[in-house]
């Protein structure tokens, strides 16, 4: 019930975006987050509402910082 | 981008293992970690965490699945008011199998009641809009993260004029519970994995109180493999240095105050109240009924029904399994009596019940 699924917005009417992720597509009402959203944007959709942003640049920091401790070699 | 796949390379997971390893091989008492969070139970088991993990750090699930802390007397509710004429009762699909004291929606359905799955609230309202003689009942039932969608489901049926839209609310709040497993002395948490989505609408700072008043360290953590690990570590860290704190792994999502606008159409649309937990009992303020204004769409309230008397399953340890202090595998009933197809209790039926994860997933 609670899985949240993170999507990118590919267009916005109003209240309601219609979002993707690997080609499925899913319409995701703003009501819950309002004009902060562009289209390109990230989000996670929980039962057809977007309920958060999904900050791109700190997944990206994240995973690098990771990737650099633990590449396959650093790890013998 | 696809931003699943990323945080599930398996060099990534092996080497977080690796350093959770390095970091614990020196303590002669474990480590108890418990996730409170349905969607995490199901992530640890699909991707076999746990052998992942040294002896030193356990993980035992709590009370994060919504549809498994929802008492027998809300579904015999349910299926009182899904027997009555003209109605339709719409629900996430979880809900369907859940036993209530004799029935079940599933068999209700069987039998010829009108119940229809949907994924989003919103679907609910336009099954209204679609069958203005019938009363179309929503199953209002789910932690922060899923309360409010129920909320803007209301508020998008109010601006639409429909009189023939009606939610059963059973909502609970995470952080009540966590505050009494806290202060339970026969359970020993060493940390808590905190739900993502859920804090992704009430922010990391709620729980705050946990780390004050129990000294109990509280990471916020996604949902990804790489997620999950990174969490444990960091927990593990913050015990090694004997700091109570909380802190957010899960940052590409969560804040510490939260989703402002959410919070608002929360508090406009719901009031807390004393809400029944399976296993639990009754929390103060650990719930979210309709609040006053919104009485009109209030099935409870609206559509008056003679419920049966409540029965509960004989031998069924959900409630200590939502409580982390009974292992599925220690439940007589647990692959013998009690099995997906024919659960008996709760924790059996949803997808992200502790026993059909571990039922379906193995240890």
């Amino acid at each position: 019930m609670c899985v949240g699924v993170p999507m990118q917005v590919i267009s916005i009417d109003g209240d309601q975006a219609m979002t993707e992720v690997d080609g499925v597509k899913r319409e995701a009402s703003l009501m819950l987050l309002g004009d902060e959203v562009a289209v390109g944007d990230f989000v996670i959709v929980h039962a057809g509402f977007a309920i958060s942003k999904l900050d791109e640049e700190d997944a990206r920091e994240t995973l690098a910082m990771m990737r650099e401790v633990f590449t396959p070699e650093s790890m013998g | 981008m696809n931003y699943s796949d990323q945080f599930r390379d398996k060099d990534l997971v092996t080497g977080l293992a690796r350093r959770i390893r390095t970091l614990t091989s020196g303590l002669d008492k474990p480590l108890t970690f418990m996730e409170v969070c349905g969607t995490h139970t199901m992530a640890i088991y699909q991707f076999g965490l746990r052998s992942l993990l040294p002896p030193q750090v356990r993980l035992i699930s709590g009370p994060g699945c919504p549809v498994c802390v929802t008492p027998n007397g809300y579904l015999d509710r349910a299926i009182a008011l899904c027997r009555l004429p003209d109605v339709i009762v719409a629900t996430f699909g979880d809900m369907l199998r859940v036993p209530g004291s004799s029935s079940s929606l599933m068999e209700e359905r069987a039998k010829g009641a009108e119940i229809k799955i949907v994924y989003s609230p919103l679907d609910a309202v336009q099954i209204a809009v679609k069958h203005p003689g019938k009363r179309v009942i929503f199953l209002g039932v789910g932690f922060e993260t899923t309360a409010p969608t129920i909320a803007g489901s209301i508020l998008a049926a109010q601006k639409l004029g429909l009189t023939n839209y009606f939610v059963l609310a059973s909502h609970k709040t995470m952080p009540e519970p966590m505050g009494i497993l806290s202060a339970d002395p026969e359970l020993s948490v060493d940390g808590y994995l905190c739900p993502a989505h859920v804090s992704a609408i009430i922010g990391a700072d709620a729980y705050r109180f946990l780390c004050e008043e129990y000294q109990v360290p509280c990471v916020v953590t996604g949902f990804e493999p790489t997620d999950v690990l990174q969490g444990v570590e960091m927990l593990v860290r913050q015990r090694l240095a004997g700091e109570s704190k909380v802190e957010i792994q899960y940052s590409r999502v969560v804040s510490w105050e939260g989703n402002a606008k959410a919070q608002a159409i929360l508090a406009q649309v719901f009031t807390p109240f004393d809400a029944d937990w399976r296993g639990i009992g009754m929390l103060p303020g650990s719930g979210l009924k309709i609040a006053e204004p919104y009485a009109a769409y209030d099935a409870e309230l609206a559509i008056p029904v003679a419920v049966e008397p409540l029965k509960e399953h004989r031998g069924c340890q959900c409630g200590e399994i939502l409580k982390g202090k009974v292992a599925p595998y220690d439940c007589p009933l647990f692959g013998t009596s009690c099995t997906p197809e024919s659960p008996v209790g709760a924790c059996m039926v949803s997808s992200e019940g502790t026993c059909a994860a571990a039922y379906k997933y193995g240890r």
